[in-house]
């Protein structure tokens, strides 16, 4: 494998616009994806969803947003100030933060100035993932336990069970991606499927992505940590207005994250099959039309799966995901280097 | 039916021999894309609602709504010949009626008397319709509109002319046999 050539050079006013221009997209997809949800789960139910607000009831998601952040900001009496105001913080940051990774088309020449699709190129791709992954466990972790509340608490301690245990096996899914494409830059993992997306000879990897992605974002059947049924809404019980707003939003930019990342992944990011070549400004909406796709599918699950009792989620984390993570990174690995 | 059950009436859905392991999970995935399947189809059926202002759920010929009181087609003439006997039948006591006799240079009913006041206060009103059982006459029915609600108690009460008068807005009738 060739190393990474970096033959461009992005000046300082190309990142910053591309980080505006990113939170801009980022922050105009969750109200997209919010009232698609709704209504396609309307749909699922027999019934329209939300279609008052605006044409089809497309200004909903912009209504909800108005109600929320005009609420008055409250916390429990038992609540820890600090933690509890920083916890919705932390948890939007590091969506943000995960969604400048997902490469949205090769190097551009933008009237002259070459220019990445993408917030950020890492050589650790993944493990940048990962680790703001795990730092987003601290949002809800936080958020649960700074409220004082049982139910938030219960909720908090989900997470952290759930979101360590299934991290594992979404790792070593990833493993078998690493050893093929044998590097770490989303970028090159993209270019390196050029003959072939990854969905086909990793199949087993992206199944157990995808599934342990499910849980890593808190959705439907793997929403233990919110459980409404239950937990009267698990950690964010205690949060309203402003804060549960943002993390709201920290939760739908997560599923448009996955979306992206497992479209980059496993599904060849923004290379089409049948070896058409558009030219580069279809680019990114190929992602998106991946993402959708994945989004949607992220929709379908909730209408159709009923949540987890506590331990079939911890025994079908341990027991079958990450034992099947580990033989899919093992043969691959086998495979990789015996030929 | 005597307990318990004679054989074969009752019939337990057993789980599968092994409910773990390998072969559990390929059930388990193989149950999820039934359950997807399902659920896809349903998208696919269309929906079921009414969109409710600007379309009304049709009642049925029975329906209990709001009363309605009425005249007779050929003269004019008031039913209620103002006997209060719906007010003594209805339970909730909504019913308000004074009488007035008629003179033969104000005839308002066909009886000797007729209703000068006629109130129904639709804020108690319970819908149980003894009022028109208890009419000698077919004076008073219930109606089909069910959209009363206001924004003030004193609005609900209704008098005579109020309810003499044809609803504004139909409520549409259910076909037969729908």
């Amino acid at each position: 494998m060739i190393p990474a050539v970096i033959d461009y050079y992005e000046p300082w006013y190309v990142q910053i616009l591309k980080a505006i221009v990113l939170f801009a997209v980022g922050l105009q997809m969750v109200p997209l994806v919010l009232v698609a949800e709704r209504k396609i789960l309307g749909r699922m139910q027999h019934r329209f969803g939300p279609n008052r607000v605006g044409p089809f009831g497309l200004v909903q998601p912009l209504a909800d947003i108005l109600k929320l952040v005009t609420k008055e900001q409250f916390r429990p009496k038992t609540s820890i100030g600090w933690l509890f105001a920083l916890a919705p913080i932390v948890s939007i940051l590091t969506a943000v933060a995960a969604f400048s990774i997902i490469p949205f088309g090769r190097t551009q020449d933008i009237f002259g100035t070459k220019t990445g699709l993408y917030g950020v190129d890492l050589s650790i791709g993944p493990l940048y993932l990962f680790a703001f992954g795990a730092i987003a466990f601290y949002g809800i972790m936080l958020g649960g336990w700074a409220s004082g509340s049982k139910y938030s608490f219960l909720g908090s301690m989900r997470a952290a069970a759930q979101l360590i245990s299934y991290e594992v096996a979404q790792g070593l899914a990833l493993v078998g991606v690493i050893f093929t494409a044998q590097t770490l830059s989303l970028t090159e993992i993209v270019e390196a499927q050029a003959g072939m997306w990854y969905v086909v000879p990793q199949f087993a990897g992206f199944i157990i992505f995808l599934t342990a992605s499910f849980a890593e974002s808190n959705r439907a059947p793997f929403d233990l940590v919110e459980a409404d049924a239950e937990l009267v809404g698990g950690y964010n019980t205690e949060y309203g207005g402003a804060r549960f707003a943002s993390y709201y939003f920290a939760e739908y930019l997560n599923v448009i994250v996955i979306s992206g990342i497992v479209t980059t992944i496993f599904l060849g990011g923004w290379l089409l099959p049948f070896g058409i070549h558009p030219p580069g400004w279809v680019d990114p909406f190929v992602v998106l039309g991946k993402m959708c796709v994945f989004i949607f599918l992220f929709i379908w699950i909730r209408a159709t799966l009923p949540r987890l009792r506590y331990d079939q989620l911890m025994s079908f984390g341990w027991k079958i995901l990450l034992p099947l993570a580990t033989l899919n990174a093992l043969v691959t690995a086998i495979l990789v280097v015996s030929t | 039916m005597s307990w318990p059950p004679p054989e074969g009436v009752v019939q337990p859905i057993k789980g599968p021999e092994s409910a773990g392991g390998a072969k559990g999970a390929y059930r388990a995935f193989g149950e999820t894309l039934r359950g997807m399947k399902t659920t896809f189809a349903r998208m696919v059926e269309g929906t079921t609602t009414y969109q409710y202002p600007e379309e009304k759920v049709p009642v049925y010929p029975r329906f209990r709504g709001r009363h309605r009181l009425h005249r007779f087609e050929d003269t004019g003439l008031e039913k209620c010949v103002g006997c209060s006997l719906c007010a003594a039948a209805c339970p909730a006591d909504c019913i308000r009626v004074v009488a007035a006799e008629n003179s033969p240079d104000n005839r308002v009913s066909a009886g000797e008397r007729y209703a000068a006041v006629y109130e129904i206060n639709l804020s108690r009103c319970i819908f149980c319709g003894y009022c028109e059982i208890a009419c000698p006459f077919d004076a008073i029915t219930m109606g089909h509109d069910y959209e009363m609600s206001d924004y003030d108690r004193a609005d609900l009460i209704f008098t005579k002319e109020m309810l003499l008068a044809e609803p504004m807005e139909r409520t549409p009738l259910r076909a037969e046999g729908e």
